[in-house]
């Protein structure tokens, strides 16, 4: 309690931080830059490290060679698919049905909240397959999914061959303690987001679906797998999900390490590993990675299939094969054995992942940043904030007690004053957030804007008379044209940004810091100027 | 005063109808900072229910409030919300009227001491006035009405807010009575004791009186002072029976005791809450239970007595200091329960100049109260964190709460200080001195 109830040190501090304001924000600023920047320097990051035991070694040994047959079946699914024009539903549940698998079907459909732009309709209509391998001695308990895109065009049908010929690979053997769910989705993330709510009994959005479903009780694990080549040049994972929710770090090991094993090159961000580390373009490259992470975090947007899983709390990842015009080419036997190491190894799990890190940064696949060393980065950005408070504080409610008679009658009246433009924004805000979407419809009927356009032009205007606020109504605050008036106004806005900051940063780091860079020096350095 | 009160009730009344009538209501009843195992409305409707099926309520260890509830909810369940509503107001204007007659007993008191010169003689600025003390009313109704955890509470539709109400009318039966009203004021508190916990009976006791002590000095030799406490505790224990014979008589059955006494004290039910018991008692062994739960138990009403010892001149003051210490340290609390003395603030505004922490402290709340659904999202629906997180932002709020305490005790206790010897210290030999908190 030294610092709050011993006057020396307080007054000492208190004259610190008002006399050397301005630098030590600037210094703070910098000082918080420079750790993010520094986090990329490889020496600083740690390795990598499995921290789960029952995922301990990679001592399997894997026995797949079903190669050959995967690309075949793939073959057999790029000439169904284009003669159905969309997913070859029998022809899945009738090849399924053959490997044994039990096979249900999930018809979906979703009404869009603004029309295709390509094909101008409102209802997305789609089907989703998915074969449930039984395992043979344990009591259907808990799941693991394989999950494959069933995307347009002649993408992803070797991602199809190379998933049945694993479910007829894994068929065979009696080791498995958990079942395996082979899914085929439809519509990417919409016939994703409709199996899982489907599968968990929820209604998050509205998606319709029909038909009851086979379950196989609770999901540990997902890996969405996509493939577009017969060979591949290295694997690549994407971890970013919605919301710049990541999964547990244990999963990203757990593929690090059977990619080592195989010989199999794999890379993150779609950037190859470097071996070097002293030197200025690995640094670059590096930091590179880092940067790629942190703006596909900050999107919020789920980098592949994968990123809905984990807002239902199964720890999930996107494999992607690259054919490049590298020379060595991996073909499917060593990626099928990749695979197949990885739903090995996840199938000794005893309970859920949780032993190792959730919330990272990776500037390269073989090293990561975890939160407690990320973290003070962002904490000196809001120590600028937190220095602007102390700078005003001083200024509007006096440094140390010393009695002034004036104070408290002064201080109350200047409360009130805030309440006006306090009102004024957030009715600002809850313009922003209702008005685009619930004016959308009456836009396209006066105007002749498309429906999305119609919401783009809404935000922007809203944001354009927004900037006009502070013209319109400094006349309505009374006390407002004082000193006291915008200081008092200044200290609360940043307690506010320094508030929703810091819990931003909670939920989404990436998206968190970025705010935090642009905005903490306009907020800092802002002061009223012109005529009162 | 009597417009701008009623102005304020309905502004109050207002937000809770469009809250009751909007999705938030639904959120708001979920969150396990607003209700407790011990005041959740969940539990107060299953009992009814269980009671309609002719079971005992407590079966089950689902409904854990006294028997009174059930019997006023039996009677009232559809108008639920305009129950909880008027409850509210009703602790407001009893606030509103305890607050109007406290400043008139101080402002008595006051002038009696400048009167016989006990003051020093440069302290007039902080004297106070009845020009500063004529909105405090208002503002201590104007505090709890529209606190933000109160309107949470109450649309959560916790029975905190009737426990609140009970003290709250315990308080203005305690101020308002003299040696005439005693009764009325150790009903109030067999009521409420009756109502809350029997825990904090002991010290509300103590605190009554304390304040009729105002009459009779306390010499622990003088007569007087022992017919009165002997008067008082009889009182108190005769009205503590009848209530609790007229439970058993409702119910037909003892069952309530272990139910809601013994579950406040053994605190079996370990969901997370704003308070410090659950995270400990979670990962402890079986064996130290029980001495555990006894330590902290301890920490409601030890300070009890020295609290006492040193305010005894202040009653009102330390009955927001007890009722503080309550909220803090009890097995199941709720932001109800911090609303309520946080209502009491504005009685010592004029401490203002003596609190050290108060911006770092309030921003601290601040900061906690907006970071607990944050890391409640993060630990129970993301998974990503875990309840480390979320007790973190518990400990921190409870250290902010006891900061925020001891501040304004330490600011009261400095005022005095300063009435008594001047606003300008010295030393022995002349020089400038000031007061340190060691």
């Amino acid at each position: 309690m030294g610092l709050l109830s011993d006057p020396q040190c307080r007054r000492a501090l208190s004259r610190l931080v008002l006399r050397l304001n301005t630098p030590l924000c600037a210094l703070s600023y910098l000082a918080g830059l420079g750790w993010f920047l520094a986090l990329a320097f490889p020496p600083l990051a740690p390795r990598t490290y499995m921290s789960e035991n029952a995922m301990g070694s990679t001592m399997v040994e894997e026995q797949f060679l079903l190669g050959e047959r995967a690309l075949s079946y793939a073959r057999e699914f790029a000439g169904h698919k284009k003669k159905a024009g969309g997913m070859p539903v029998a022809w899945l549940e009738k090849t399924m049905w053959s490997l044994g698998l039990e096979v249900h079907k999930q018809p979906f459909a979703r009404t869009l909240p603004f029309p295709d732009e390509a094909r101008e309709r409102y209802m997305v209509k789609g089907t989703n397959v998915y074969g449930i391998l039984r395992a043979p001695r344990a009591a259907s308990t808990e799941a693991l999914v394989l999950s494959v895109p069933c995307s347009e065009g002649p993408h992803n049908n070797q991602a199809v061959g190379l998933m049945l010929a694993l479910a007829a690979y894994f068929r065979g053997q009696i080791y498995w303690a958990k079942d395996i769910i082979f899914l085929v989705n439809e519509h990417d993330l919409l016939g994703m987001e409709a199996w899982l709510e489907a599968y968990h009994d929820v209604n998050l959005t509205e998606v319709r679906s029909s038909g009851t479903l086979g379950r196989a009780g609770a999901i540990q694990a997902a890996v969405s797998l996509e493939l577009s080549s017969d060979v591949v040049t290295s694997f690549d994972v994407a971890v970013e999900g919605l919301n710049g929710q990541l999964p547990n770090l244990d999963l990203l090991n757990l593929f690090h390490a059977f990619c080592q094993k195989n010989g199999l090159l794999c890379t993150i961000q779609g950037k190859l590993p470097r071996s070097d580390w002293d030197s200025l373009p690995a640094y670059a490259h590096s930091l590179q990675t880092l940067l790629l992470m942190v703006l596909a975090q900050a999107s919020g947007q789920p980098r592949g299939d994968h990123g809905l899983f984990l807002r239902y709390r199964i720890e999930a990842v996107t494999l992607r094969g690259i054919n490049s015009f590298r020379q060595y080419k991996y073909d499917m036997t060593t990626v099928g054995k990749t695979l197949e190491g990885m739903f090995r190894k996840l199938n000794n799990l005893l309970e859920r992942l949780h032993q190792s890190y959730f919330f990272y940064l990776l500037p390269s696949l073989s090293r990561f940043i975890s939160i407690g060393v990320y973290m003070p980065a962002f904490g000196f950005l809001i120590l600028v904030l937190v220095l602007k408070i102390s700078f005003w504080m001083g200024g509007v409610g006096g440094g140390e007690r010393e009695p002034h008679p004036s104070f408290p009658q002064e201080a109350r009246p200047g409360l009130l004053v805030l309440v006006p433009p306090l009102l004024i924004c957030h009715a600002a805000g809850l313009a922003l957030y209702f008005l685009p979407v619930l004016g959308q419809r009456v836009a396209t009927q006066h105007f002749p804007v498309s429906e999305s356009e119609a919401v783009v032009l809404t935000v922007i205007a809203i944001y354009v008379a927004g900037m006009a606020l502070p013209h319109n109504t400094h006349r309505v605050l009374a006390g407002g044209s004082s000193d006291r008036g915008w200081m008092t106004l200044k200290l609360l806005a940043l307690l506010y940004l320094a508030l929703q900051l810091g819990c931003l940063a909670l939920l989404n780091f990436s998206l968190g810091f970025l705010l935090a860079a642009t905005m903490v020096p306009a907020a800092a350095a802002a002061r009223p100027t012109g005529p009162k | 005063m009597a417009a701008p009160l009623v102005l304020v009730v309905l502004v109050a009344v207002t937000v809770r109808a469009v809250l009751y009538r909007s999705s938030l209501a639904a959120f708001i009843s979920e969150r396990v900072e607003v209700a407790s195992p011990l005041n959740a409305w969940k539990r107060v409707v299953e009992g009814l229910a269980l009671l309609d099926l002719g079971v005992s309520p407590y079966s089950g260890a689902v409904f854990h409030e006294t028997p009174l509830i059930i019997y006023l909810f039996h009677f009232l369940i559809e108008y639920a919300e305009l129950v909880f509503m008027i409850t509210d107001v009703l602790t407001a204007v009893a606030l509103y009227l305890a607050i109007q007659d406290f400043n008139k007993v101080v402002f008595r008191k006051q002038k009696l001491l400048i009167e016989l010169d006990k003051y020093a003689p440069d302290v007039a600025e902080l004297i106070q006035t009845p020009m500063e003390m004529h909105y405090i009313p208002l503002k201590v109704a104007l505090f709890y009405l529209l606190n933000p955890y109160t309107v949470m509470s109450c649309v959560a539709k916790s029975t905190c807010a009737i426990n609140n109400t009970v003290i709250a009318f315990f308080i203005l039966a305690t101020i308002k009575g003299n040696a005439m009203k005693k009764k009325n004021g150790s009903l109030c508190l067999s009521i409420k004791s009756r109502r809350s916990a029997v825990i904090k009976s002991g010290d509300i006791c103590l605190l009554v009186f304390r304040f009729q002590r105002q009459f009779i000095p306390v010499k622990l030799k003088s007569k007087s002072f022992w017919l009165y406490t002997m008067q008082y505790a009889a009182l108190y224990l005769c009205s503590l029976v009848v209530i609790i014979c007229l439970s058993f008589f409702l119910l037909n059955s003892w069952d309530f005791i272990p139910s809601v006494y013994g579950f406040i004290l053994s605190v079996p039910d370990l969901t997370p809450n704003i308070g410090l018991f659950w995270y400990f008692f979670a990962e402890m062994f079986e064996h130290f239970s029980l001495f555990f739960v006894c330590v902290f138990q301890i920490n409601v009403f030890f300070y009890t007595i020295p609290l006492a010892i040193k305010l005894k001149e202040h009653p009102v003051f330390f009955m927001f200091v007890q009722i503080a210490i309550i909220s803090i340290f009890k097995s199941y609390p709720t932001v109800g329960d911090v609303a309520l003395y946080m209502a009491f603030l504005p009685v010592w505004s004029h401490l203002y100049r003596f609190l050290r922490n108060i911006f770092i402290l309030s921003c601290v709340l601040i900061v906690c109260s907006l970071l607990f659904p944050v890391l409640w999202h993060l630990w129970i629906y993301a998974g990503s964190a875990n309840s480390n997180f979320y007790y973190a932002i518990t400990l921190t709020f409870n250290i902010g709460q006891i900061l925020l305490v001891s501040d304004y005790f330490y600011a009261f206790l400095r005022r005095e200080y300063y009435l008594t010897h001047g606003l300008h210290l010295t030393r022995q030999d002349g020089t400038e001195a000031m007061l340190v908190l060691k």
